[in-house]
């Protein structure tokens, strides 16, 4: 079962929309231009912050000449180091329970009618409409009602930090995974679902094996979307630490009051490098394995077949 | 039961349980802890400005006492406050500025002192007694300090320049610097350099007064590069502004980084301006308050007071630690143009009138 | 719209006895409801309780020490919006926000559309390459902007080198605009791409048969199936570019107040949390009000 799974598997399709795009050049031409121009936009400022990391002068903007102090700076400074380990548990812990959650939720409101699915959908909607500041203090009200509650009831010394960071980051993230899984699950081919459940008669089956991948790109898309913004977020994380618990961006953002110096370029860089090399990494762990994560091989064949029907 | 109905009861039975929470709260009045000199009970969480203190002196202390210190950093005084106020902030010494102390005191959100934990208040300068937020020092003791005035480029307005918030305010002086002039974006500094241009105290309450300083401020606005408070004084040396809004230490500091200092000049207005202070406090429901007075004591010992100071080069009330200062800063702190403290005015809370500041600001700035 | 969501309704295959027909449907609701139910439970425990909390202290008062306080509960803060300043705020940062979903969608859709055009293995690193900038640290990066845009910036130098003199985009309304479409175009691209990916292109094939036209195709065929991510998208910049408030303090100089500016100020200036929280539950129930309006216009019948 599983060979026919993969040859659902979404990709194919899209090879197609090549093909099309292919026979217009000019279009082609200017999408491509577009999509130049696109990258050079994003990566212009990281140039700028790439080069000046190595510049001697307190100031971002004033070269002062060519030092790797602030990298020297950064492996002696212990603070930067426990927020960025902070930072990145967070991220993660808060990416991967999220996207389960939101990819659940998002299925469920686009797939079924049951009872409370628009206050559901409504409530779905809030955390991404409210704004952060309104965020950051009802979770620092609520947490330490919270822990008062469960100090008084139990007698446990529980204070905020790591958890309530994280918890905090899952309540706006699963928002906005879903909103991402929704964007592809909405108008998606429902026939091959169906067909697989008649075969095979099992929901989670169909889901696992036909549903699942033809919705992987839109929840590897609210995955990157969750881990960015749980990786730049200051005001919720303020509100929701405590001792300790002092992330990347929230020790950057108390550093302007004295002005923000290529130190944090610096870290900016070292993050950028790693999370380059990571990605290469799992480019060639895909590839000695003899396949990519999304649309194998086998994708090619079902997007034929589909063709044909 | 239906899943529908199990959960309208659980969402019932927890407003119910939190309600309750948030009324029994907090009724315990707060009182100063009983500490000894030098004495530790437990480790010390510090929530304090970024850049503030070496980590290293923090691991010094560490070492002395055999308590592990952690330090977490806010950016506002007022992003601060909540979250002690909240409780459960795990915090056991917290550094607010002066108008917030009086805040803090108010919501009974800081412990009194042990002053007799902290032999070293006297260290204290008598300019830093009987201060108009905390006039017996029962509260806290004052960490360091600066003021808030103007700082200008040479290059651009000479040496002759009127040293007169006019250079801001009056279109005749100010309007040859149009476009390269920058106002902190803080109602209650750049409101308060309007008031005091005006002769004006800058607590003033007076409704009139207060709409005065808002036209003078949105009269200028025209003028402006930008509002801005954090980076103030790069925006200066940069040579994006030539005539800055900001604070002392941040602009001395600033100074010292370019290639010749001397081309930057910074001071406070004759009319008048703000003199800050940071002060350390204890927060109500600190898990070690023993350790934060024995900190505090600590801090205040003149080489301590040195060491924080020449590290984060603002002033120090530690007059103790005087002798042991740079040269350059303290020739900076003790330069009359720098720290006028005849005329100098620490901002106070005034209560419901800050909501007129506030909205004032927001007027002005359009 | 052939291929699009079949009502879930019709979806309980085989016609049967009406019976059978209410039975099944009442399965059908339950296994919703239960995979709803820990997304559901998570955000009605750490979601809704606490909105609950801040909604209270919107009908509260400010005290003398900026406390809020539960006496004289009422509308007061509410009634304060109506004031002309918050209005003007209102509509400045509506025109800015719209201004930044246009160029984004505009730039961001024929940068999703040409994403999936390339083979499966690139699209995923061209995917990840969009993201990878946004690991850095964003004020890092509003920095660099303003660096970029400053008087001796590398814009300024170009356009003088050019024989236009010295443009100075710094510190105003373009600086912000430009900021905030570089800080959210990402977000307009992952739905985009998301749903342009699935759309089957023999209907764009069938489509250039029936219409002859690129343009003709495109409006008619291509764009309304990816109307999901459109939408997705407009809403995923357009609500954050309302509450902005670090890139116009950063890359405008704080000379335009913006809505999200404001309120920060109330709370973390003003200290006045009433006025903040009653501000958030009406821009929040005008958001939510909009974004099923836009959803009953354009999305149901996807």
């Amino acid at each position: 079962m599983t060979a026919v799974g993969d040859r659902l598997l979404p990709g194919a399709s899209v090879a197609r929309v090549g093909d099309f795009a292919r026979r217009f050049s000019l279009t082609r031409g200017a999408l491509a231009a577009n999509a130049w121009f696109v990258y050079l936009f994003f990566y212009a400022p990281i140039a700028l912050l790439v080069v000046f990391s190595f510049s001697a002068d307190r100031n971002v903007g004033r070269w002062g000449g060519f030092t790797l102090g602030w990298y020297d700076d950064f492996i002696g400074n212990t603070s930067i180091q426990n927020a960025i380990w902070v930072s990145l548990r967070v991220a993660l812990l808060s990416t991967v329970i999220s996207v389960v959650l939101g990819t659940l939720a998002a299925f469920a409101i686009e797939r079924f009618r049951f009872r409370g699915r628009q206050a559901f959908d409504a409530l779905l909607y809030l955390p991404i409409i409210i704004p952060d500041v309104t965020m950051a203090v009802m979770m620092l009200l609520f947490f330490s009602e919270f822990f008062d509650l469960l100090n008084l009831l139990f007698g446990a010394d529980l204070r905020k930090g790591f958890a309530s960071i994280t918890v905090s980051h899952i309540a706006f993230n699963i928002s906005f995974v879903s909103v991402v899984v929704r964007a592809r699950l909405a108008g998606m081919d429902r026939r091959l679902e169906e067909a697989a459940m008649d075969l095979y008669a099992s929901r989670w089956k169909a889901f696992r094996h036909v549903t699942l991948p033809q919705i992987a790109p839109g929840v590897a898309g609210g995955a990157l979307l969750a881990l960015t913004l749980s990786l730049d977020d200051v005001v919720v994380t303020q509100f929701a630490s405590g001792p300790g618990a002092t992330t990347l961006p929230v020790y950057v953002f108390g550093l302007i009051r004295r002005g923000v110096t290529p130190l944090i370029n610096s870290v900016s860089v070292v993050m950028l490098v790693a999370s380059v090399g990571l990605v290469l990494l799992s480019l060639f762990v895909q590839r000695s394995r003899g396949g990519g994560a999304v649309g194998p091989p086998g994708a090619v064949a079902a997007g034929r077949s589909r063709r044909r029907s | 039961m239906s899943t529908k109905s199990l959960l309208r009861l659980l969402a019932g039975t927890l407003s119910v349980v939190l309600i309750a929470a948030a009324c029994g709260g907090d009724d315990d009045g707060v009182s100063s802890a009983d500490c000894d000199v030098g004495e530790t009970d437990g480790d010390l969480a510090i929530y304090n400005w970024a850049e503030y203190i070496d980590e290293e002196q923090l691991a010094a202390f560490s070492d002395e006492f055999g308590v592990s210190v952690t330090m977490d950093v806010y950016d506002s005084n007022e992003a601060m406050q909540p979250i002690i106020a909240a409780g459960n902030s795990g915090y056991s010494l917290i550094v607010p500025s002066d108008y917030m102390v009086a805040i803090l005191i108010a919501g009974e959100d800081i412990q009194p002192l042990n002053k007799d934990a902290i032999p070293n208040l006297a260290n204290i300068s008598s300019d830093f007694r009987g201060l108009v937020y905390d006039p017996e020092g029962d509260y806290t003791a004052p960490y360091q300090w600066g003021t808030t005035g103007i700082a200008v480029d040479t290059a651009v307005v000479g040496t002759d320049f009127p040293r007169t918030w006019g250079l801001i305010f009056d279109p005749a002086i100010a309007d040859q610097y149009a476009g390269r002039i920058s106002l902190l974006n803080d109602p209650r500094e750049t409101i308060g350099a309007a008031l005091k241009y005006l002769g004006y105290s800058l607590n003033s309450t007076s409704q009139d007064e207060l709409d005065e300083a808002t036209a003078l401020v949105a009269a200028s606005r025209d003028r402006l590069a930008a509002f801005n408070t954090d980076s103030s004084d790069e925006l200066l040396t940069t040579g994006e502004t030539a005539v800055a809004h900001g604070y002392s230490g941040d602009m001395f500091t600033q100074f010292l980084e370019t290639e010749d200092p001397s081309q930057y000049v910074y001071f406070v207005p004759t009319e008048g301006g703000t003199r800050w202070i940071d002060n350390m406090g204890i927060p109500f429901d600190a898990p070690s308050p023993c350790t934060a007075h024995t900190f505090i004591n600590w801090l205040l010992e003149a080489e301590n007071g040195a060491w924080l100071s020449n590290w984060n080069y603002y002033g120090t009330p530690n007059t103790a630690a005087y002798d042991l200062l740079d040269e350059d800063l303290f020739d900076f702190i003790s330069d009359p143009a720098v720290a006028p403290v005849a005329i100098l005015e620490e901002i106070v809370d005034t209560g419901d009138f800050e909501v007129n500041y506030s909205d004032a600001f927001t007027e002005a700035k359009g | 719209m052939t291929l699009a969501a079949v009502p879930p309704e019709e979806t309980t295959a085989g016609a049967a006895t009406p019976e059978f027909e209410r039975a099944a449907a009442r399965a059908e609701s339950r296994r919703g409801f239960l995979i709803a139910v820990p997304a559901y439970l998570y955000l009605i425990v750490f979601f809704a309780v606490p909105l609950g909390i801040v909604f209270a202290y919107s009908f509260a008062n400010r005290n003398r020490f900026g406390e809020a306080v539960f006496t004289n509960i009422g509308f007061d803060a509410y009634r304060r919006l109506a004031e002309p300043i918050v209005r003007d705020i209102l509509f400045r940062s509506l025109w800015l926000a719209l201004l930044t979903t246009g160029i984004c969608l505009l730039i961001g859709y024929p940068f999703s559309y040409y994403l999936t055009t390339r083979s499966s293995k690139v699209r995923n690193i061209l995917l990840v390459f969009v993201m990878i900038p946004f690991w850095s640290n964003f004020l890092v990066r509003n920095y660099a902007w303003r660096v970029i845009l400053g008087k001796d910036g590398v814009i300024s130098r170009i356009t003088d080198f050019l024989g236009l003199g010295e443009v100075e985009i710094l510190f105003t309304p373009s600086a912000v605009v430009l900021g905030l479409v570089y800080g959210f175009l990402p977000f307009m691209i992952l739905p985009l791409y998301a749903s342009i990916e699935r759309i089957e292109m023999s209907l764009i094939e069938a489509g250039r048969d029936l219409y002859a036209s690129g343009w003709q195709s495109f409006r008619r065929i291509l764009f309304p199936l990816s109307k999901p991510g459109v939408i997705a998208g407009s809403i995923l910049v357009f609500v954050p570019s309302l509450g902005a408030y670090v890139t116009p303090e950063i890359l405008g100089g704080a000379k335009t107040t913006l809505l999200g500016s404001y309120i920060v100020t109330q709370f973390l200036t003003a200290r006045n949390w009433p006025v903040g929280a009653s501000l958030s539950f009406v821009l929040m129930a005008v958001m939510l009000l909009a974004t099923i309006v836009y959803f009953r216009a354009g999305g149901r019948n996807l």
